[in-house]
């Protein structure tokens, strides 16, 4: 699969995607606060720390629970201590992961 | 392909040979897709509730009768994301489905269980079923939401797409459930969709795909919903509040450990007088003698102790089910990582251990849900200090016998503060002991923490009911097993041998218990401990509740009570403030419960870890009880 970085088609014909004309940065999902959104470009499972499962393991588990390229995602809430961890909003389903491994998650952030 | 939709009418078929054999159908799908309440509204009260051969997966398997008589057996998997097991609860769904699970045969159909209103989700795992190649039929769960959401779905495409009939349910109000089973009986007999197993675990680019295709079948086949849930968004907007949540969840914690005590009092009242008439009865119709010493102090003594605390168990699981089955769990774990984090615990580790405030063996048994192995090992070996049932008779029979009953602040009891802080010093502890097994044992990897939080959903009476049957069975049954049994044995150590005529003593200072507990008694005498309590202690090992019984057994058999008000009326008279504070003390630690050990030698494979939990939980136990037994005679408590 060399599409990893590029959005598939059915992707781009989601309304959020396309109608995003003003595209923000592209950067890791660990360093977004509450209420910012934008759509997943990349899921590698390398989150430049030390893990107690492989980057490839992890980039599986990650897409598991729908973390995928082209999906559209929104921080929703933020725990007490560090802001961590976060609750995210990914398409339909809310999930909530540690800013440690959502640094595997690249996201280009709608202009806020 | 239409005609899968419509339930086949009821014309029962001609019995034949192959009618005999029962059919096995097996439900899987993901966590929270409704799955429990589907297997419940199928299979009714008519489950049973066992281990699967060689792991401590709880499998839970119904038997349901088709619209042709003939029986079929459902079994209960594990939720699952993907058939690429991480967790040993997820390798026995996946075995199970691949029919490679030792001592179970392959199922006739797979049920996957969907939630209506989340498909794109389920059919990741559509998708692998059906390179499993068995006969498979998706059940589509919570129709009701998605059409009150206005979620249309095209039944007939999606079954085309996915090669399965599919039967929309609403697990809850019981619809949809005949033409279910009709539609897997009718896989049964014609076998349509059985292929080659061509399943191996996906790579990640194999997952992308079957995004991609999961995105292609649902822009086909649903047009998304109208009016989404809101209601979800604005709960968590307040429970998930970083400050105000996490108040929530304490103030919630304590409302349910104050209901505990105060709910369940005229039961508890209730059963503990019942048993006593008994004992009555028996009195007036027996004469003195063994017998009737065997019956009242014996059995009916310890039976009734045991049993009196059946409603604070079940009104413990209530809230636990409750907050299950609502989507809250999830939430606490997610409030609680950080804190369990810094423990050195797993975020996941939050339910093993608050359901280990129920009994330490479920607790034990649903680390499961851990995949990392050291995670799992320190929730396992903290897991005891967790506050369980077994203990609350030993601290309500202490704290009625010691805490005055008087009010504090107006609002709260102080007996109900005294037995928050013993929860408060379990959790704790426990706590301190993961972090330091973390800075000792296993230092480095973090284990990724990842959890969908579920729709919220206001949890149906009917499930939350059968589950908290289950848990009552669960519970008698041990009570029956191992605790009556127990309880005679103490009482034939108690009773036998007789004192010697003439003999100025009480009767069971000559007793075999009698004279172990004066064996042990020096050991245990710097923690304030008397000799009474020793010879409790022994059969306390076993199960700690018996402790209470043991020592209503030793007190009675040495000439005084025969009922719980008694016994506790009895230990104010005949221990210090210290002395008990110190017996509490114990009981937060020591590694009482042979059953918990055993579970712990199954989960890790081996005696070591059973022998360190004892190790660590015993010298814990001992320091404790005797800081606090000198801390309190210090202070006059002696």
């Amino acid at each position: 699969m060399s599409d990893v970085l590029h959005l598939s088609p059915e992707t781009l014909d989601r309304p959020a995607a396309s109608g995003a004309s003003a595209l923000g940065m592209e950067r890791p999902l660990s360093t977004a606060s509450k209420g910012q959104a934008g759509v997943i470009t990349k899921v590698s499972g390398q989150t430049g720390a030390h893990e107690a499962v492989d980057s490839a393991e992890l980039e599986r588990r990650l897409l598991e629970m729908g973390f995928v390229e082209g999906a559209l995602i929104e921080v929703l809430h933020e725990g007490l201590f560090g802001r961590d961890p976060i609750a995210v909003r990914i398409d339909d389903m809310r999930v909530a992961l540690r800013r440690r491994e959502a640094a595997a998650v690249t996201v280009q952030f709608h202009e806020a | 392909m239409p005609d899968t939709l419509v339930a086949p009418s009821a014309t029962p078929s001609p019995p034949s040979s192959a009618a005999s054999r029962p059919v096995r159908l097996a439900l899987v799908g993901n966590p929270n897709s409704g799955k429990t309440a589907l297997f419940n509204a199928l299979t009714g009260s008519r489950q049973k509730v066992a281990n699967y051969a060689g792991v401590t997966v709880e499998r839970k398997e119904g038997v349901l009768t088709l619209a042709s008589g003939r029986g079929a057996h459902v079994l209960h998997l594990p939720g699952t994301y993907s058939l690429r097991a991480r967790s040993p609860d997820e390798v026995v769904t996946r075995d199970a489905v691949l029919g490679k699970l030792a001592g179970e045969t392959a199922p006739d159909v797979v049920i996957c269980v969907a939630d209506a209103t989340n498909l794109r989700l389920v059919l990741r795992l559509v998708l692998e079923l059906k390179q499993v190649g068995r006969p498979f039929v998706l059940a589509l769960n919570m129709y009701d939401i998605a059409q009150r959401q206005g979620l249309r779905i095209d039944l007939e495409r999606l079954s085309a797409e996915i090669g399965a009939p599919i039967i929309p349910t609403v697990a809850t109000r019981k619809r949809g459930l005949q033409e279910l089973v009709a539609a897997a009986d009718a896989l049964v007999l014609s076998h349509a969709g059985e292929q080659d197993n061509v399943w191996r675990e996906p790579d990640a680019a194999e997952i992308r795909a079957a995004h991609r295709e999961a995105q292609r079948i649902v822009k086909a086949c649903v047009r998304p919903a109208e009016r989404p849930d809101t209601v979800t968004g604005k709960v968590d907007a307040v429970l998930l509040n970083p400050v105000g949540g996490l108040l929530i969840l304490f103030a919630l914690l304590f409302v349910m450990f104050q209901a505990v005590f105060t709910w369940a009092q005229p039961v508890m009242d209730l059963i503990g007088l019942g048993f006593e008439q008994v004992g009555v009865l028996i009195g007036a119709v027996l004469p003195e003698g063994l017998l009737r010493s065997f019956l009242t102090d014996g059995l009916i003594a310890g039976v009734g102790s045991v049993l009196v605390f059946l409603p604070q168990i079940l009104i413990l699981f209530l809230f636990i089910l409750i907050l299950e089955d609502s989507g809250y769990m999830t939430r606490a774990a997610f409030l609680m990582d950080k804190i369990m984090g810094g423990a050195g615990l797993h975020g996941r580790a939050f339910i093993p251990l608050l359901s280990s405030f129920a009994c330490a063996i479920p607790g034990i048994m649903a680390t499961r849900v851990i995949d990392n192995k050291h995670d799992r090992l320190t929730t396992i070996l903290v897991a005891p200090l967790m506050t369980c049932s077994a203990r609350i008779p030993v601290y309500t029979l202490i704290i009625a016998a010691f805490i005055p009953h008087t009010q504090v602040w107006g609002v709260f009891s102080l007996q109900g503060l005294v037995m928050f802080g013993l929860y408060a010093a379990g959790i704790v502890s426990a706590l301190v002991v993961s972090f330091v097994i973390r800075k000792i044992f296993w230092r480095g990897t973090v284990e990724p923490f990842m959890m969908e939080l579920p729709t919220y959903r206001w949890p149906e009476p009917r499930n939350v009911l059968m589950n908290l049957w289950t848990r009552a069975q669960i519970f008698l049954n041990r009570a029956g097993r191992i605790i009556l049994p127990l309880m005679i044995v103490v009482w034939v150590l108690s009773t036998f041998p007789y004192p010697p005529a003439g003999a100025t003593g009480p009767a069971i200072d000559y007793s075999l218990a009698g004279r172990l507990g004066h064996l042990i008694a020096p050991v245990m005498q710097p923690i304030g401990f008397n000799w009474q309590m020793t010879v409790a202690l022994i059969p306390g090992f076993a199960a700690r509740e018996v402790a209470v019984a043991a020592l209503g057994t030793v007190y009675a058999v040495g000439g005084d009570a025969d009922s719980h008000v008694a016994l506790s009326t009895l230990l104010s008279h005949q221990w210090s403030l210290a002395t008990a504070l110190s017996f509490l003390a114990w009981y937060i630690f020591a590694p009482q419960c042979m059953a918990t050990l055993g579970v712990v030698k199954r989960e890790t494979n081996g005696w070591t870890w059973p022998a360190v939990m004892v190790l660590y939980m015993t010298t814990l136990a001992y320091l404790a009880s005797f800081a606090t037994y000198h801390i309190a005679v210090a202070m006059g408590g002696g």
